[in-house]
Formats: structure tokens, C-alpha cells, sequence
């Protein structure tokens, strides 16, 4: 368990997300906070809770519920010198804004031949399994991972949301921030005090093993090491790599840990066809296929499309420790 | 309770079998329905399931042997038998049960209950459905159907080829610990140690496999290519083999089938191909010809012509031959012939025919042109008075009857014949009338 010292304090995945924002307020005063509830509300998930009353409305700026404009203002201002932090309040309404983020945010600098860049951050609560049916629970990820251009990070942990908003914050680029909703309380960790950066693209082996390679990202990072270390106690040694990073993508981590165990299991939340699993497939089927000992398997959701309200529905479309101990099993054991 | 496991029938006509490999060795356990060995017959290399649970005793036939049916070949030590036979025979039906993998255990189940084979008694089956046992746990875990279809795959992964390439061992003979035999990474690492490096390295007196054939060696034959040498040799010796050929315009024949054959796939999930139509023409052809589907008899001497038209397919395979025959292709239409070939040739390649499949053949096609061959002389498959090919189909310049040139789609086929059954009188009756219908079929038509 994680225990507080005298240079880090455990914090939930939400506390971390608070911390960071307001260490980056305090530290520069480019850095603005713009969305729908961040000022007086204080975010639906309390994360900028009272921060208006410190920073004032001109850092921590209350929008209408207009996506395309939180993004598009956000834009303008990064490529002015400011360093935005947008917030889509769910990752479900995302979608207004695809043109500024994929058409804009992500174009800038390459159109600009290097004028302007946009160094921007866009949050946003992603993810099921929390009841949220199909307006409150979509993972967005597939749907801008094509994008180049544009980074996309996906924390698990509370030290790695600090370290790696952080980084989004410093980057010179667009980055789309995505946190999984299930672990802003579910997930507690001891977080270091103070300014540290984790770089993005870096992949991390969160558990070592020598016959099956297991790829995860977000809320089922942490079921997947559930099920391995169950099947540890059956003499089964599975690796589980947190990618954290779905764009730029870890390509080392991958093959270095597939070319140890030779087999390769993908598990993500988001649908499987042409998700970030089909992408990892490809990329190892590419560059270590006389590496392989087995069949890549991707577990990941049905092809449906959303997750539903009701209980069976929902349980249905996520995955859960014991899908995911079932899979590793059988592909240990192939 | 120990179970006598005895050679298999593998076919109504088929007296002997060929302990081809044991994928189970002594002290492995092994699954009721798990593939324990592999049996080959003059016919077909067929898998065959363990008839019980338990372990395995002792192996009574070394591989490479061959042993009449009925004959002990291994024991079973046999884990909670509710019956206690002291002889099982693995029941004939084995190689189609074994072919189609069912869904689930209980499906295994219904129809282990729905076929019922003499001589095999079925024990208590140990697995119930969900239903049926009332909430209580079945007492094998259950896999998904993901891991069944994969499992019995049973391949050779690209790792395992690669590492017994570079370790020069033959994947045949490591044992596997994987699922259901299948030889692992690991498996082959660990083969390789005990063999030396350097001690398998190439030469005369070393072997590899015919699939994977390493300059230097000599590839032992397996009993399938040793019957295909044979096979060839007789033919060759016994058939005095004539040869003729004819262009056919197949353009019309092309333009149907190009027409067709999108909606063909969606709705039968079989690709249609030339091969069905050519065959629906030669049985055609074979109905004007009945000297062409026939066979001659030598302590006769006589011709016996044949009343069925079993049109039998050449099937290239990466270790062999097979020709799986069509049974009353002349019953069928060119849909149907589609869909029993693309059947015949999906479980070709899956090396899961049965005996049944390559039997009571009386004429043979070769589709030749699938490697872009123009023009090829094939030996007759013994027991037959012909064989005739599709060649490639090619675009030409073609003068057609008004002198005008157009752009056409060609094709050549061949006909090898035994002289001792027909002349070239009916042998190229035979081809010209072949002609004759490719060209008048399509453009347009039903299927």
C-alpha cells in the first residue's frame, strides 16, 4: 500500500489531477483553465474547486457548452503565447470539437512551417463501468490516435497523472489528456512532492514475467496486474506493461518484452475493431512475427455501439479481472 | 482402470494402419475426444481422439509401424471410469468428428448420444451442460471456443519455425507441452540441447522434413509420400499415358463468373472460382464419352465404364498430394459442385479428410493453371482413363469467325489418357466437346 513520507502523500487519481493543476497555476501564470463548471462549480469531480476565488476569472474561465469554442479558443490562445488547459467535461461530448483538435490543434505547427505551435492541453474523464450509460462512458482514443500531430496520454496511476501532466503541460504540442473516470477515487498512490516530469511515449512495466505479454491502458491497467498476479499464484509468469502513452507509442517496451515471452495479449476498454490493439497487432506482427509462439489476441470490447444502462449490459461490455485471468490462461498455456 | 486402445478403421475398405506419430507419450495425460495419435492409411492422414480420460500407460507400436485394425496399440490409464471396458475401439466416425471441432463439450456430447457406434462404449459423460448439472461446476474447466479453433490449428508458430531453423531440429520429433501436443518455443529450446550443436548440422546422413527441406539432408519419406511415389510409378508403368490439348475461348464463361461471384461469396462464404464450371462441362462431356469414365482391368482383360461420375480434385499441399473426390458431380449443379469442392479443399489444407473423401474417384481434374502453368502433362490417377487440366486464362489477340481481332480470355486444357482405354478418336471427341460447352456457357445464366 502506498504510504505518505516526508516528500510525497498519497493522493486518488482526482487529488493528483488537482495538485498538478494547481502547482502549474501557482508556477506560471500563462497557464489558463478553460470549460464548462471549472469556475464557480469547481468541476463536476471537484477538481478546480475554489480555484476562481485564488487565480480569478481571467485564469479559470467558465464557458457555455460549446466544445468547438472551448477548443477553439484554447487554440488561439496557446498560439499566442498562453498555455491553455481545456476541459471537455465528459469525454462523450468531445465530438463538437473534432475539427479545432484534429483540424486546428494538430495542424498549427506543420502549416505554419514552424510559426506557431500549439501548446496546449486538453483533459478530459473518459470511461465505464460506472453506470454512465451511453452518454458517460465512451473511451474517445481510436477516434484521434490516427491523428498525427497530436499526443494522447492515458494515466493509470496518481504518480503517473502528476508526472505526465506535467509533461502535457511543458510539451510544445496539442496533447489529449484522458482520465478514466472509474479510478479518480478507486485508485490511491503515493505521489512525490514537487515539480517531476515523466516523459510521454514512455511506456511502463508495471509487473515482469516471462510467458505472456500483457498490453493495458487506463481503468484495466490495474485489473490486468488483479489477474496476473492470481495466476502468479498458479506458477504463471505474465508481464503487464502500462503503455500510458497511446500516441506516441512505446514500440520498445512492446518488442523488447514480446521478444522475451513471445506472446502478445492487447486488453483496452474501447472497441476492438481498429482500436489501439489493431495498431500494437500490426506494429508486432510488422517488426517480431518469428518472434511469436502464438496468435496475438486482443481482448477488448464488442462491437456495439455504446455501453448500456442496465447492469448486465454494461457488464457485457467491460471486461473484468476474471475475462482477462481466463485469456492470459489459455494463452500461457497455448 | 487401464483401457486397451487397438488400431482404428479408418474407412469401410481399410484393413491396416501406420502409426504415423504419437502426439501423447507415455505418461502424458490426455483428454476424453483429445487428439492422442495420428494414424495414416494408403488414403488419409486423420488425427484420432482418445475414446477416454486418463493417462497414457505405455505405447505398444513404435511410429512408422503398420498394424492391422483391431490391433492393441496403447494403454490408457483411465481416470473415474463409471464403465469399465477392457478394449475400446476408437470408432471409424473418428477422423469426421475430429474434423469439424464442435462448439462446445456439451455439443461434443450430443452427438457422441446422437451416433451411437458399436464397439465404443461411451461412459458416463463427464460433462454437463450449465442446465444440467444444476449449478454445480463442470469438472473440466471450460475454454473459450476462441482457444479450440487455435488449439486444433495445432501449427507450427513463426517462432518455433524460425528457432528449429536455426537450431537444425526437427519440430517432429520434439514432444509438445503446449495445448493438445502443440510443440512450444520452449519445446524446441529445450530440443536443441540435447542435441549438440554442431552434430546436426548438414550432411549426407542427416535428415530434415519435406516441408522444410535443408540442402545437405535426406528427408525420410513419410508413409503419404511413399504411397504418392508408388502410386506415380504405377501408373506411369501400367497406363500407357497419351497427351492432347485444346485452346478453349473461356470469355463468356469469365464474364458470368465475374458477375457472380461477390454476391456467391456473401452468400455462401465459398469463393467461386473457374474450377466448378470446368467440372460441370466435363461431366457434360464424360455423359457423351462414357469411355472417358472408365477403367481398365488388366487380369480381365476388360473395360469396366463406370456408372457414377466421382470427379476427383488435385489438391497441392506443402507436404503432399491429395485428391479428394466429388462424389455424382453430374447430380450436382455448377452452385453445388462450388460448394463441395471449396468443402473439400478447406479441410485439405486443414489435413482433415476423411477416407470417405478420397474415395471410388473415376475421372480427375488438375487446376494446373492456379501457378500460371500454360500447358502440363499429368500422370492418370491409377484406376482411371484420363485426367484433364485447366491451364491458366490468359488475355489474347484473337481472330474470331468475321476476321475482326478482339481481345479474349484463353485458356488451355489438357488431356492425359490410357490407350489402353480410349484412341485419340475419343479422346479428342472427348476435349472437343469440352470445348464446345466452356464456350457456350455464360455470359449470363443460373448458377
Amino acid at each position: 500500500m502506498a504510504v505518505a513520507t516526508s516528500s510525497s502523500q498519497v493522493l486518488n487519481n482526482v487529488e493528483a489531477v488537482r495538485a498538478t493543476l494547481y502547482e502549474a497555476l501557482k508556477a506560471d501564470d500563462k497557464v489558463v483553465i478553460l470549460g464548462e463548471d471549472v469556475g464557480n462549480r469547481g468541476n463536476v469531480f471537484l477538481i478546480t474547486k475554489d480555484f476562481v476565488k485564488e487565480f480569478g476569472t481571467e485564469r479559470i474561465i467558465d464557458t457555455p457548452i460549446a466544445e468547438a469554442s472551448i477548443v477553439g479558443i484554447a487554440v488561439g490562445m496557446a498560439m499566442e503565447g498562453l498555455r491553455p488547459i481545456a476541459e471537455i467535461q465528459f469525454a462523450d461530448f468531445i465530438y463538437p470539437a473534432f475539427n479545432q483538435i484534429v483540424g486546428e490543434a494538430a495542424k498549427t505547427r506543420y502549416r505554419s512551417n514552424g510559426e506557431y505551435t500549439v501548446p496546449m492541453v486538453i483533459r478530459t474523464p473518459y470511461g465505464g463501468g460506472v453506470r454512465g450509460a451511453l452518454s458517460h462512458s465512451v473511451s474517445v482514443e481510436a477516434l484521434f490516435y490516427h491523428v498525427p500531430g497530436l499526443k494522447i496520454v492515458v494515466p493509470s496511476f496518481p504518480a503517473d497523472v502528476k508526472g505526465l501532466l506535467n509533461a502535457a503541460i511543458d510539451d510544445p504540442d496539442p496533447v489529449l489528456f484522458l482520465e478514466h473516470k472509474k479510478t479518480y477515487r478507486l485508485i490511491k498512490g503515493e505521489v512525490p512532492d514537487g515539480h517531476y516530469v515523466i516523459p510521454i511515449g514512455k511506456a511502463n512495466v508495471k509487473k515482469e514475467g516471462s510467458q505472456l505479454t500483457v498490453v493495458s491502458y487506463g481503468l484495466y491497467v490495474h485489473w490486468a496486474l488483479e489477474a496476473a498476479n492470481q495466476l502468479e499464484g498458479d506458477g504463471m509468469s505474465v508481464e503487464v506493461i502500462d503503455l500510458r502513452s497511446v500516441r506516441p507509442m512505446d514500440k520498445t517496451a512492446i518488442l523488447e518484452s514480446v521478444r522475451k515471452t513471445r506472446k502478445l495479449l492487447i486488453i483496452h476498454e474501447d472497441n476492438k475493431f481498429g482500436g489501439i490493439g489493431a495498431e500494437i497487432s500490426a506494429m508486432v506482427a510488422e517488426e517480431a512475427l518469428f518472434d511469436l509462439d502464438a496468435p496475438i489476441r486482443r481482448l477488448a470490447a464488442p462491437d456495439v455501439p455504446a455501453m448500456g444502462y442496465a447492469m448486465p449490459l454494461e457488464e457485457a461490455y467491460m471486461s473484468s479481472p476474471a475475462k482477462m485471468a481466463e485469456a492470459m490462461r489459455d494463452m500461457v498455456k497455448f | 482402470m487401464a483401457t486397451t486402445i487397438t488400431m482404428p478403421q479408418l474407412g469401410e475398405t481399410v484393413t491396416e494402419g501406420t502409426v504415423e506419430r504419437w502426439i501423447k507419450k507415455a505418461g502424458d495425460p490426455v483428454e476424453k475426444y483429445e487428439a492422442f495419435l495420428e494414424v495414416s492409411t494408403d488414403k488419409v492422414n486423420s488425427e484420432v481422439p482418445s475414446p477416454v480420460t486418463g493417462t497414457i500407460r505405455e505405447l505398444l507400436v513404435q511410429e512408422g509401424t503398420t498394424v492391422a485394425t483391431g490391433t492393441p496399440i496403447a494403454v490408457i490409464d483411465e481416470v473415474g471410469a463409471a464403465t469399465s471396458p477392457t478394449q475400446v475401439q476408437v470408432p471409424s466416425k473418428s477422423a469426421e468428428s475430429a474434423s469439424a471441432p464442435p462448439k462446445s463439450r456439451d455439443a461434443m456430447a450430443e452427438s457422441a448420444n446422437a451416433e451411437p457406434v458399436p464397439g465404443f462404449n461411451i461412459p458416463q459423460l463427464e460433462v454437463k451442460s450449465a442446465a444440467a448439472s444444476s449449478g454445480a461446476p463442470a469438472k473440466v474447466p471450460p475454454h473459450s471456443n476462441g482457444q479450440r479453433e487455435e488449439a486444433a490449428l495445432r501449427g507450427v508458430s513463426p517462432a518455433v519455425r524460425r528457432l528449429a531453423r536455426e537450431h537444425h531440429v526437427d519440430v517432429r520429433n520434439v514432444r509438445g507441452s503446449g495445448a493438445n501436443g502443440r510443440v512450444t518455443a520452449d519445446d524446441v529450446l529445450a530440443a536443441a540441447k540435447l542435441t549438440p550443436r554442431g552434430t546436426a548440422k548438414a550432411g549426407p546422413g542427416n535428415t530434415s522434413t519435406y516441408a522444410d527441406p535443408i540442402p545437405g539432408t535426406t528427408i525420410a519419406l513419410s508413409s503419404m509420400r511413399r504411397i504418392i511415389a508408388e502410386r506415380m510409378v504405377e501408373s506411369r508403368k501400367t497406363a500407357p499415358h497419351a497427351w492432347s490439348m485444346v485452346e478453349v475461348d473461356v470469355t463468356n464463361v469469365w464474364e458470368w463468373r465475374k458477375r457472380e461471384k461477390d454476391r456467391f461469396e456473401r452468400d455462401t462464404g465459398v469463393k467461386l472460382t473457374l474450377l466448378p464450371f470446368f467440372i460441370r462441362a466435363v461431366v457434360e462431356s464424360l455423359a457423351v464419352f462414357p469411355l472417358m469414365n472408365s477403367k481398365f482391368i488388366a487380369d480381365g482383360p476388360a473395360i469396366h465404364v463406370e456408372k457414377d461420375m466421382n470427379i476427383g480434385i488435385a489438391i497441392g499441399l506443402p507436404a503432399n498430394l491429395v485428391v479428394p473426390v466429388i462424389k455424382h458431380a453430374d447430380k450436382l449443379s455448377i452452385k453445388g459442385i462450388a460448394l463441395a469442392a471449396g468443402d473439400l479443399i478447406d479441410r485439405a489444407r486443414r489435413n482433415k479428410l476423411s477416407a470417405d473423401d478420397l474415395k471410388e474417384g473415376t475421372f480427375t481434374v488438375n487446376n494446373t493453371g492456379a501457378n500460371g502453368s500454360l500447358a502440363s502433362a499429368p500422370i492418370i490417377n491409377a484406376g482411371q482413363a484420363g485426367i484433364v487440366t485447366m491451364e491458366t486464362v490468359v488475355k489474347r489477340p484473337m481472330v474470331m469467325d468475321d476476321d475482326a481481332i478482339a481481345i479474349r480470355y484463353m485458356m488451355n486444357s489438357c488431356l492425359s489418357l490410357d490407350h489402353r482405354v480410349v484412341d485419340g478418336y475419343v479422346a479428342s471427341g472427348f476435349l472437343a466437346d469440352l470445348k464446345k460447352r466452356l464456350e457456350s456457357m455464360g455470359p449470363r445464366g443460373a448458377l
